[in-house]
């Protein structure tokens, strides 16, 4: 039977997220999460009153708090209501929506708050990430997230300096992006002209890793409501409908299953599935934004071609062109996306968010500026993880 | 909802002090090959298990990302593995709703947990409250229950004498359960003599440090066939969030699990709660809980738990014949253990402890200090 119709529409109806910046040292975690999920209230025009049920994720070792959704109760308000927690690592904020797409459609719950939030200042980023690692073979080679093994990749397949002038290119598009963006943790300003000095001269990590090619260690949570199609309907005259999601994991810890998929990534692998079971044949042409979870700027540039199935430098070709631009053919991150911004368990849930905003047409001065009317977002986690979400202006598929 | 979601079967290794032979992924593995054993079920992309949900946590792990490392264990190679981060009773509910949204038809939950390999279950569950209040006081999950035992006993008329009973009760039935930690025999005399370790909470009165592994298939009623003659219904859930500061909360009662029971049987269409169930699986890591859940489950009348137990109720009621949280299990997997003896009452495969035609059962299962988050599962055959 493989894959089936949901039982019922989920429609977004509000949408909160916070100032995101490095310090957020005027709030603790609770009143931080009360920031975003105050505002997706206001933005859904609803009461707490209305909400059956709180979906609640981030990663514990970042800020050491244990089952954080007990003491976040204060700021999140879910007293006496259902409750879930769901975390799966970077893709916890895409978890979060999935899980609220399936309680919603479930019809055990008709609206649905979900909230994803990090508040890395007060933890230790790079340990906690290294931390993940298996202990008894990979943690002592584990290095955070920094890894230049995409930029090793590109760079093989496609020579130094073009490689190098397509990662530096989609960094300071990432930047513009930002600067409309005022929420955005991290917004420099770079201009064209810079791109020579900050290929030569921003600091390296590892490898052809530099520090401008990676993302930032922010604070910030994004809250988003879920409802059914009927509530969503009542609530909200732009409702954003949560088309299908899919989840792909991969991580060998037991080598048990090596000989099945040798060759895929699972970004790849998840776009095939989801693409193939909704009929998108081509969805470079379908979508008209893509927020993608991109750590950075040499990911960034590599998952393009995996996320739209392309083949060759398509890719590269998108980037050269500046077709990712917000008023390209194909805009990718109006928000500024992950290397501006990465509250880790928040950052996969702004991506839906942002995606959602784009398509309601109010997302300000990042506001694509044309008809949006079909999403794509992306979530990227552990060794490599995918979650994707589509959504839609209309419910007509 | 038209639909019932079917639980296909049920695997688990031993409960024990401490596996230290053996990593908390190759206990995943154990129970993953026995319900693939049991059932023939397939991961393909067509007809296979294309989700899998999973319960551990990363603190007790002390691992960024637990469910990342058993992620292969979990046949969750290239397929979708969401974790629920929360008592395992909640796990089964999310897998039971990404079947009745109709996104999946097939969902293999598993959970793991050693708390073995913890330096101190203290040191994790005092990082389980705020850094401004909570912790500087020296909170954990242990002494926020001895403050709820106190509040509570006093109302409930429960003394020390009860306690023992329920302690002595929950060892005698795990030794019928062939999965159970191996604990010695305790008369309730041994029970009143243990140390306190948390006024009024005695050593032989928490669960002991347990490390366990479970799996279970769930799907959707018309493809129950397929893997199983003898499904369990998942008809009911329900859960609640409680307030974070114990100050805010009336610790003597729990209005987070009298709504949780009540949306769970709501959902099951069951009216009166006292006379609905065969089997009663209640979770205790507390031995004071075990009644006081009993009450606010609407098991037995509000204040009435002392002469309920005086009267062999727990018994008669077929409570906790696993042995409970009490008799050990790690925190997280209470109430997927719960729901796990539910099943094999309600399936009859329960051996020496069956219960005669059991055909309704519930599952309780809970999360944070003094039960601030419940779960409750109503499971029928």
């Amino acid at each position: 039977m493989g894959y089936r119709q949901k039982n019922r529409h989920v429609g977004i109806v509000g949408i909160g997220e916070t100032k995101f910046s490095s310090h957020r040292e005027d709030v603790n975690q609770p009143e931080m999460v009360h920031e975003a999920v105050r505002q997706a209230l206001d933005d859904a025009g609803l009461t707490i009153n209305d909400i059956d049920c709180v979906v609640h994720g981030n990663m514990e070792l970042f800020e050491m708090v244990h089952q954080p959704d007990m003491w976040h109760t204060l700021g999140t308000g879910a007293y006496g209501k259902s409750s879930f927690r769901l975390t799966t690592g970077g893709t916890t904020g895409g978890t979060l929506v999935s899980g609220a797409d399936n309680l919603v459609a479930s019809g055990m719950y008709d609206v649905v708050l979900a909230i994803g939030f990090e508040k890395l200042q007060e933890g230790h980023t790079t340990g906690g990430i290294t931390n993940m690692a298996d202990p008894l073979w990979a943690r002592k080679l584990q290095s955070g997230a920094l890894t230049a093994q995409a930029a090793v990749k590109v760079i093989a397949e496609f020579g130094e300096e073009r490689a190098r002038r397509a990662a530096m290119a989609y960094r300071i598009i990432m930047d513009k992006h930002a600067c409309k963006n005022p929420n955005a943790h991290r917004a420099f300003h770079l201009e064209w002209d810079q791109m020579e000095d900050l290929m030569e001269n921003s600091p390296p990590l590892i490898g052809d890793l530099r520090l401008i090619h990676m993302c930032s260690q922010s604070d910030g949570a994004c809250a988003i409501i879920f409802a059914s199609e009927k509530k969503a309907k009542e609530i909200s005259s732009k409702p954003v409908w949560v088309r299908d999601h899919i989840t792909v994991h991969r991580e060998e810890t037991l080598n048990l299953h090596n000989n099945y998929y040798p060759i895929d990534t699972t970004h790849r692998f998840a776009a095939e599935q989801l693409f193939g079971r909704n009929g998108i044949d081509n969805p470079l042409e379908y979508f008209d934004v893509f927020e993608m979870y991109d750590p950075s700027a040499w990911w960034g540039v590599d998952w393009l071609r995996e996320f739209f199935l392309l083949e060759g430098d398509e890719h590269i070709r998108m980037v050269e062109n500046r077709d990712i631009m917000i008023d390209g053919k194909m805009p990718i991150n109006p928000s500024g996306g992950v290397i501006s911004t990465n509250p880790i368990g928040a950052t996969a849930i702004i991506r839906v968010a942002e995606a959602a905003k784009q398509i309601r047409g109010d997302a300000g001065e990042h506001q694509i500026p044309r008809n949006v009317e079909h999403g794509l977002a992306s979530s990227f986690g552990g060794t490599m993880w995918t979650v994707l979400h589509i959504l839609e202006k209309e419910l007509n598929w | 909802m038209n639909q019932r979601v079917a639980v296909c079967a049920v695997a688990q290794i031993k409960n024990e002090p401490d596996i230290w032979y053996k990593r908390f992924q190759g206990m995943v593995l154990e129970c993953f090959e026995s319900i693939v054993g049991q059932t023939g079920v397939t991961f393909d992309m067509e007809k296979g298990v294309r989700s899998i949900v999973s319960c551990s946590d990363d603190v007790f792990d002390a691992r960024t990302i637990s469910d990342n490392a058993i992620n292969d264990a979990a046949g969750a190679y290239f397929r979708g593995e969401e974790k629920s981060a929360q008592d395992g009773a909640n796990a089964l509910a999310y897998a039971m709703a990404s079947i009745l949204s109709g996104h999946d038809d097939l969902v293999l939950v598993v959970g793991h947990c050693k708390e073995s390999q913890t330096e101190s279950r203290r040191m994790c569950t005092n990082l389980a409250f705020d850094p401004f209040y909570g912790r500087p006081l020296g909170l954990d999950y242990l002494s926020a229950a001895g403050l709820q035992a106190r509040a509570y006993m006093k109302n409930a008329g429960v003394s020390e004498e009860h306690l023992a009973a329920v302690v002595a009760r929950s060892r005698e039935k795990a030794a019928l359960n062939p999965f159970a930690r191996e604990n010695e025999a305790v008369t309730e005399k041994d029970v009143l003599q243990s140390p306190l370790i948390c006024d009024p909470i005695r050593s032989l009165h928490q669960y002991p440090v347990t490390d366990w592994a479970v799996g279970m298939l769930l799907c959707t009623e018309e493809r129950a066939h397929e893997f199983t003659d003898n499904p369990v219904w998942l008809t009911g859930f329900g859960n609640c969030m409680d307030s974070y500061f114990l100050g805010d909360r009336d610790l003597s009662t729990s209005t987070a699990l009298q709504r949780a029971a009540r949306r769970s049987y709501a959902m099951a269409g069951i009216d009166d709660p006292k006379t609905a169930f065969d089997v009663i699986e209640l979770n205790d890591p507390y031995a004071y809980q075990l009644p006081m859940w009993a009450e606010n489950a609407g098991i037995i009348p509000e204040g009435g738990a002392g002469k309920w137990i005086d009267a062999g109720a727990m018994a008669a009621r077929h409570i906790n014949p696993s042995g409970g949280m009490l008799n050990g299990n790690p925190i997280m997997l209470g109430g997927l253990a719960r729901s796990l003896e539910v099943v094999l009452q309600l399936r009859g495969e329960a051996g020496e402890r069956q219960i005669e035609n059991a055909t309704r059962g519930l599952a309780h299962g809970n999360t944070g200090p003094a039960g601030q988050h419940h779960a409750v599962l109503v499971f029928e055959k």
